[in-house]
């Protein structure tokens, strides 16, 4: 539970940023596709798509496997839940720091 | 003096045998806004991992060129896929500021002190201090909503 | 707002309304009870049975189900003792929500059906009553007992007396208030999916040792609770609260508990002054 507190707290602030930064231009230029790479250009940017990567990445699973392991309390089941949410997280974590490393090569 | 309950407390058997179970989750309110909240942490919680995952993936149609992310666009810049968002940003800012409500009173704070109990026995960790919280989530939650509706919707 | 969304908060149930129910009453003279009706040893399968039964201003659900039980059918099991909300025997699920039989009155209840069903997430013996054997070995797993040292348990001619100040005294005695009649386990949604996890009035027990200050185990007991399925299955849904009959407010207990696992309340209880007397010796 703890890592879920930190998590969760650490993310939010993080979203946070990311969501303002969202609003710098308006909605309907934000989206263009020029604009968009523009921003993983910026390294600091990249870091912090990163950050919100894994921290959100963590917290969802954990909060999946904090929900899933109240169904059912025999070892295989919770080491079942354990391992599909660490690897699902460590997928999509994965597949979105490909995204990250690829658009800040492009352009 | 035990170190864990865990090892003391059997198998699965008939301890299941009249559980509530999934049914305990499905009407949350026989008993107040606590439980509504706890019912609805889960439900945002599960709902905004599945739309992560989905942000991710269409975001991903960045790295496959301009006309892919163009296609993915046409797919989610749709009044289905703005009603969706404006869902995303509800759910999400309530399950911050309940989450942060949370944090605070599941570590004893906000929840007031124990004393001698009188009739009628109201419980001093349900106060209209931290039930509040929950209160203002919601109505957070409805701001967000309205304001991001208000920039989604604003060319139309 | 509440009352519009016709959400149920801890007063309704538990502030009675004199006007409402002296209208109730005189409007009404006899109620439908709905029994939960299942014998195990006599197969799975379960169905309820409908009395009906005279009432007046006083009755309880108890009494309206003792006078289904003496004239209406033998057959039905009900477990009960004192009748004043002080044994804890009587708990069932009263028109959905877990209620001491003996505690509620007829005249609370606005439906005309009452529905009377076993204790939810305890094994049903038969009817309305419930196998109490996990929850009070949920009980028994949290050392229900001072641990003290300097306490001379052997020699009985010595008397240890503990000096304990008002203050030090109110900040466990809402909690030893339990009568163990389980409406918090059965309101309980993580006990209701949990079969691990010890329960709201076991936690509310470790608590209640914790924070008083002549036992001098807090570690220990602290590790005790401190599982997967243990303390951190616990998120506030305050559903125990509600439903407590004594004012033991279990939630408030188990999340100052939580306080002292994560660090965030100071450690520092000192413990009580004690002296030993010896019988004889005044």
């Amino acid at each position: 539970m703890k890592i879920h507190y930190i998590s969760g707290i650490a993310a939010l602030f993080v979203v946070a940023v990311h969501i303002i930064m969202r609003l710098v231009m308006p909605f309907s230029m934000s989206l263009e596709y020029e604009n968009v790479i523009a921003n993983y250009q910026n390294i600091a940017y990249a870091v912090l798509l990163e950050s919100i990567l894994v921290l959100i990445a963590i917290h969802g699973f954990n909060g999946l496997r904090i929900i899933l392991i109240e169904f059912r309390q025999n070892m295989a089941w919770e080491n079942g839940v354990t391992v599909f949410t660490l690897v699902a997280m460590i997928a999509l974590i994965a597949y979105g720091t490909r995204t990250i490393i690829i658009a800040n090569g492009l352009g | 003096m035990k170190s864990s309950n865990e090892d003391r407390i059997y198998s699965d058997s008939n301890k299941r045998e009249n559980r509530e179970g999934l049914r305990a989750w499905l009407n949350p309110s026989r008993y107040g806004w606590e439980r509504i909240s706890y019912w609805l942490q889960r439900l945002t919680g599960v709902f905004l991992l599945i739309y992560f995952v989905g942000h991710v993936i269409e975001t991903s149609s960045l790295v496959d060129g301009k006309d892919a992310w163009n296609a993915m666009l046409e797919l989610t810049q749709t009044t289905w896929g703005h009603l969706f968002l404006i869902l995303v940003i509800g759910t999400s800012t309530f399950h911050s500021a309940n989450g942060i409500r949370l944090l605070f009173t599941e570590t004893g704070r906000g929840l007031g002190k124990p004393g001698r109990p009188d009739y009628p026995y109201s419980p001093v960790s349900l106060n209209y201090r931290q039930k509040s919280g929950i209160w203002i989530a919601l109505l957070l939650a409805v701001t967000a909503m309205l304001y991001g509706a208000s920039i989604l919707f604003a060319g139309e | 707002m509440t009352a519009l969304l016709n959400i149920k908060t801890s007063r309704t149930k538990l502030v009675r309304d004199e006007k409402k129910e002296g209208k109730v009453e005189s409007d009404r003279k006899v109620v439908h009870l709905k029994v939960y009706r299942k014998n195990p040893k006599q197969g799975k399968s379960s169905h309820y049975d409908k009395f009906e039964v005279p009432v007046q201003r006083w009755t309880t659900v108890l009494d309206a189900l003792l006078y289904a039980k003496s004239y209406l059918d033998k057959s039905i099991a009900i477990r009960y003792s004192c009748r004043m909300a002080s044994c804890g025997s009587c708990g069932m699920k009263i028109n959905g929500i877990p209620r001491l039989a003996c505690y509620t009155k007829v005249s609370e209840i606005d439906e005309n059906m009452i529905t009377c069903e076993p204790l939810p997430n305890f094994p049903i013996i038969r009817d309305l009553v419930g196998d109490f054997s996990d929850f009070f070995e949920h009980h028994r797993a949290m050392d229900p007992f001072i641990h003290n040292q300097n306490a001379n348990i052997v020699d009985k001619n010595n008397l240890t007396e503990f000096i304990q100040t008002p203050e030090d005294v109110e900040n466990y005695l809402q909690f030893s208030y339990c009568i163990k009649c389980g409406l918090c386990y059965s309101a309980c949604p993580s006990v209701g999916s949990d079969t691990k996890f010890p329960g709201p009035q076991a936690l509310a027990q470790a608590y209640r040792y914790v924070a008083d200050n002549r036992d001098d185990a807090t570690q220990s007991r602290l590790n005790i609770v401190d599982s997967k399925h243990g303390i951190w299955r616990c998120h506030f849904a305050g559903s125990c609260s509600v439903v407590c009959p004594k004012g033991v407010d279990p939630a408030l207990g188990i999340q100052l508990l939580r306080g002292h696992l994560l660090s965030f309340s100071k450690n520092d209880k000192k413990l009580a002054e004690s002296r030993t007397r010896t019988l004889g010796k005044i």
